[in-house]
């Protein structure tokens, strides 16, 4: 062993050189992680110990036009858990299933929220029992990642009123979560799901705040007060709409429990919605956090639909109220002059080849001019006109009147009406020798392929009471849209609007329905309905020279015009304090 | 010649202090928001210290020679109860899947292996001092070969890589102290580096031409150049085999060395957590017991393997440097000891305890900072453990009575 001093030393030299080389790179490790990249990781340990639970916003409150609440939030409670691991999620809500009230779905429902978004807090029930919230609060120490918040929880004051317009929200689905719209939303928040709530889903959606918690390594909240301030939520501005509450919840009145069908108030000089219902309606407070599954089995098997707005989504032939169309496409086309009678007068029906097309009344009208026609709802005068202007000219002048449009109403679940867009049509669907001209005759009183929406009708007579130019229905006044779909020459116009007035004089098809010191101008009809009771249709407006109001209304298995006629009346007696209505319901 | 109380005041001063840094920071990881069991173990590290200080005390007023008689028993000992280990081992913390522990019934008894590192370092010593001539060859190191290989295989059947990591560390920290030529100490290393560099071809290959060069300047004997080239194209062939027969989570440890972010949940997770902790405390550090990584328990094994996270955390650079600074005049002072020993074995076993106890902070201190492997290996004086705060002060008792018999002891030392 070579253990001369001289060699030790020599070893022991170098050895403390290795030692001391050693703890300077040691220590300046530390002086990089330390002192240059402190401020990194003294942000993540900030991250690593606050937690943020989201602070859900109010949404927007929803006034009618005189600021009479529709929409509100109500205080509410709702239960969220945090949880490492969806195993750990899942043994804490099998923990808590009995005092929560849990149900498979709910739990399931925990889960699928928890994998979308596992850092946040998971809501296990978004809308608790007081019941419930005391019982845990009692127990809040064995639940220390329960999170027990208050939260803003919609409500309609007037439910199913206002449900036809409003529509209802609800827990943002996994389906909408992948919808591009939605790229900032969060599993368990609540969105529109229907009606103004979905169309202005971007106004109403308040802006989400946050609250931090310290927690430790488990996700154990420590300590009560958060190190950092909370984020509170911006609560969305209010929506202001068009709608007259009270109008509303008369309409909503005098369909009562017992009619169906749908009704929309619109005020035609502006295209505002004064009113729409759809009768019967359902409760959207019930739907507020989540939609019970009998009272929604209720709804699907209740066989007057009430789950399909009969306003906006229903279509239905639009019989004689039609005749106001083809009067215009008429006269626009200058295929019929003002006093215009028609070759063949009428006798109860007309012969078209081998075919004979009946007029509702079998007594017959007699030889009659356009403004009796309207005013009698004459159906063999508007044969003749129909064959006069010719189908492919009649089919333009429909799609020019936006028989084939939405109406453009601001909800989303507006179904588009059905009118032909060319003669090419009816070849595509019986052959090009498969149909005959008998379709021209079928068209001219609203039958036909022609169905249309209740609320796509008021527009056209809004159109008409505003000389030819139709505005867009609005609930809510954000983008006013105009757009001129006829002319007509003050005597043609005024023609039509004699025949119109008429039509609720005594002798009209709904003299029954007028008002006593108010000129009502409209139109009955009735919607052949092969699967039952015909429809009953009434569009019209008043006053008829200075119109403020257009009504449209249409009664399922109504039969026939007038008592959708009678509606109609009571709806713009009671707008424009006018009445009371001076006949009784007769049926004529 | 009057025997002092204390031969050695500085060897003393830097154990001592580095001791109370220790339990100083085992009570603080203790305190956490949420109570756990390690809020009171600070009570039984003080118990270990004292009992500790006994047998430094004890052992320091033995002499050199008796230690030296006792080392081939206390040797033979510590392997029975190694081998022990196999059949009743039990594992602990981090390390539950391992049989490091003693145990009877449910009780553990202690850590052999803490205990074999000071007696391997003994032994080792006895048999290098034993030798005439210094090792020129592969087979003049047969016999420290089998002194550290047999605990070493036992220890790594267990299997605990932290401290076979400590065992290879001594063998050459004292083989360099017994004057083998450094050339040689590369030719017996050079299966294991070819191992590591086994992974890429190009630095293998690199790897090998050098070790052909080495070998053809060294000219050990010709069967043994040929068995250590043989051995290198062995290892570095068979190395993805060895691989695949890693435990996985000696795998993972070994991936998440290379890329903490690999698995950040799970043995990454460890490492982040403590830089992160490490990073956090700035230069100051957040305050004694004031760690919020460590309070909200992100930290894991706060009094164990991680304690120096803490020390970091809390105490910020400026603690770190101290401690570090501590442990840096223990193994100066040490190296000094060795350096004046009266005679060779004293000289080996003061060497060969500074240098298992400078691969501890060395891998330990890394670790924290992912400069090294999770391993699992404690920090002398620190790391909360009966067996190693035991084993530790049984080694200051011996290196205080070599420093006292020694040349320049602490009465005659001038400087």
């Amino acid at each position: 062993m070579s253990f001369h001093p001289n060699d030790v030393a020599r070893r022991a030299r170098m050895s403390s050189m290795a030692l001391s080389i050693g703890f300077v790179l040691l220590v300046g490790a530390f002086f990089k992680t330390q002192v240059i990249q402190y401020k990194q990781y003294v942000m993540q340990s900030e991250e690593n110990r606050l937690r943020p639970i989201p602070l859900p916003a109010p949404r927007g409150i929803i006034y009618d036009r005189h600021g009479e609440v529709i929409a509100e939030n109500l205080p509410a409670y709702s239960v969220s858990i945090t949880a490492p691991s969806v195993d750990s999620l899942r043994s804490a809500l099998a923990q808590l299933a009995p005092t929560l009230q849990l149900g498979q779905n709910d739990i399931n429902n925990a889960i699928r929220r928890y994998r979308r978004a596992p850092t946040r807090p998971t809501v296990v029930l978004a809308d608790a029992s007081i019941d419930i919230v005391s019982v845990l609060e009692e127990h809040r120490l064995d639940f220390p990642r329960l999170i027990i918040q208050s939260v803003p929880k919609r409500y309609y004051p007037d439910g199913p009123s206002v449900a036809s317009f409003v529509g209802y929200t609800g827990e943002i689905t996994e389906s909408d979560l992948n919808d591009p719209k939605y790229v900032n939303y969060k599993p368990g928040q609540q969105i529109g799901k229907a009606g103004l709530e979905k169309q202005y889903e971007a106004i109403l959606h308040g802006k989400e705040g946050v609250r931090f918690d310290e927690v430790d390594a488990r996700g154990r909240p420590v300590r009560g007060e958060g190190p950092r301030p909370d984020l509170n939520p911006e609560g969305a501005p209010p929506l202001y709409t068009n709608i007259d509450l009270d109008l509303q919840k008369f309409m909503v009145g005098i369909f009562a429990d017992s009619l169906q069908g749908g009704a929309i108030a619109i005020d035609p000089n502006t295209g505002e919605v004064l009113g729409l219902y759809s009768a019967p309606s359902w409760d959207p407070n019930k739907f507020t956090g989540g939609i019970p599954v009998e009272y929604y089995k209720q709804l699907l098997d209740d066989k007057r639909r009430p789950l399909v707005n009969k306003a906006i989504q229903g279509t239905y032939p639009p019989g004689s109220t039609f005749k106001l169309a083809t009067s215009i496409i008429g006269l626009e086309d200058g295929v019929v002059g003002i006093h215009e009678h028609m070759p063949v007068s009428c006798t109860g029906g007309y012969q078209f080849g081998n075919r004979y097309f009946r007029c509702w009344e079998k007594k017959g009208h007699g030889s009659l001019d356009l403004e009796g026609a309207i005013k009698h709802s004459c159906d063999v005068y508007f044969y003749q006109l129909g064959l006069k202007i010719g189908l492919a000219k009649f089919i333009a002048g429909g799609i020019k009147l936006t028989m084939r449009d939405k109406s453009g109403i601001d909800l989303p679940e507006e179904t588009q009406a059905r009118w032909p867009y060319a003669i090419d049509y009816y070849n595509k669907k019986y052959g090009a020798r498969g149909w005959s001209n008998a379709e021209t005759l079928n068209l001219a009183i609203g039958q036909g392929s022609n169905s249309q929406t209740v609320v796509n009708m008021a527009k056209l007579y809004s159109a008409f009471a505003a000389k030819g130019v139709a505005p867009r229905p609005e609930i809510a006044h954000l983008v006013p849209q105009r757009k001129q779909i006829f002319t007509l020459n003050t005597q043609q116009d005024s023609i039509v609007l004699e025949g119109l007035k008429a039509v609720l004089e005594a002798g009209g098809t709904a003299g029954a329905s007028a008002i006593q010191g108010l000129t009502l101008a409209g139109k009955t009809g009735t919607a052949q309905n092969t699967g039952g009771a015909d429809h009953g249709w009434f569009v019209g407006f008043a006053p008829a020279d200075k119109p403020k109001i257009v009504v449209a209304v249409l009664l399922e298995f109504g039969l026939h015009g007038s008592r959708a006629a009678h509606i109609a009346s009571a709806i713009i007696g009671h707008y424009l304090k006018v009445g009371p209505i001076k006949a009784t319901m007769d049926e004529g | 010649m009057s025997r002092p109380i204390v031969s050695d005041f500085r060897l003393l001063a830097a154990a001592g202090l580095l001791s109370l840094f220790g339990v100083a920071m085992v009570y603080s990881a203790g305190q956490t928001d949420t109570p756990t069991a390690v809020a009171t173990v600070y009570k039984s590290q003080i118990l270990w210290l004292l009992i500790g200080l006994g047998f430094a005390y004890a052992v320091g007023h033995s002499s050199v020679r008796f230690i030296e008689w006792m080392t081939t028993p206390l040797y033979l000992l510590s392997i029975v109860l190694l081998g022990l280990t196999l059949v009743i081992g039990k594992g602990a913390g981090t390390a539950a899947s391992t049989k490091s522990w003693l145990a009877i019934g449910s009780h553990r008894i202690g850590q052999p292996s803490e205990i074999a590192k000071v007696t391997v370092v003994l032994m080792l010593a006895k048999v290098l001092a034993n030798q005439r001539e210094t090792p020129r060859s592969l087979l003049d190191l047969w016999k420290p070969a089998i002194v550290v290989g047999i605990p070493w295989l036992i220890i790594m059947l267990q299997p605990d890589l932290g401290t076979g990591i400590v065992f290879i560390g001594i063998f050459f920290a004292m083989l360099f102290w017994a004057g083998v030529a450094w050339p040689l100490l590369i030719l017996i290393a050079s299966p294991a580096i070819s191992l590591i560099l086994s992974f890429s071809v190009g630095l293998w290959g690199a790897w090998f031409f050098i070790l052909l060069a080495l070998v053809l300047w060294y000219r050990p004997y010709l069967i043994e150049g040929i068995v250590l080239m043989v051995l290198n194209v062995a290892t570095g062939v068979i190395a993805p085999m060895m691989w695949e027969k890693l435990a996985p989570y000696q795998q993972n440890r070994l991936k998440v060395f290379i890329d903490p972010s690999a698995d950040p949940r799970a043995s990454g997770y460890h490492v982040i957590q403590s830089k992160v902790a490490i990073g956090s405390g700035g230069f100051f550090g957040k305050g004694f017991t004031l760690g919020t990584q460590k309070r909200l328990a992100f930290l894991p094994e706060q009094h164990t393997d991680f304690i120096f996270s803490v020390v970091g955390e809390e105490l910020g650079f400026l603690g770190v440097t101290i401690a570090l600074a501590l442990f840096l005049w223990l193994f100066l002072r040490i190296t000094q000891i060795a350096e004046r020993a009266n005679d060779s074995y004293s000289s080996l076993v003061a060497f060969g305890l500074m240098s298992s106890w400078f691969v501890h902070v060395l891998v330990n201190v890394g670790m924290t900072l992912n400069l090294m492997p999770i391993t699992g290996i404690p920090l002398p004086f620190f790391s909360y453990g009966g067996s190693f705060m035991l084993a530790s002060w049984l080694a200051v008792g011996i290196l205080m009575r070599i420093s006292g018999e020694g040349r320049g002891s602490a009465l005659s030392l001038r400087r």
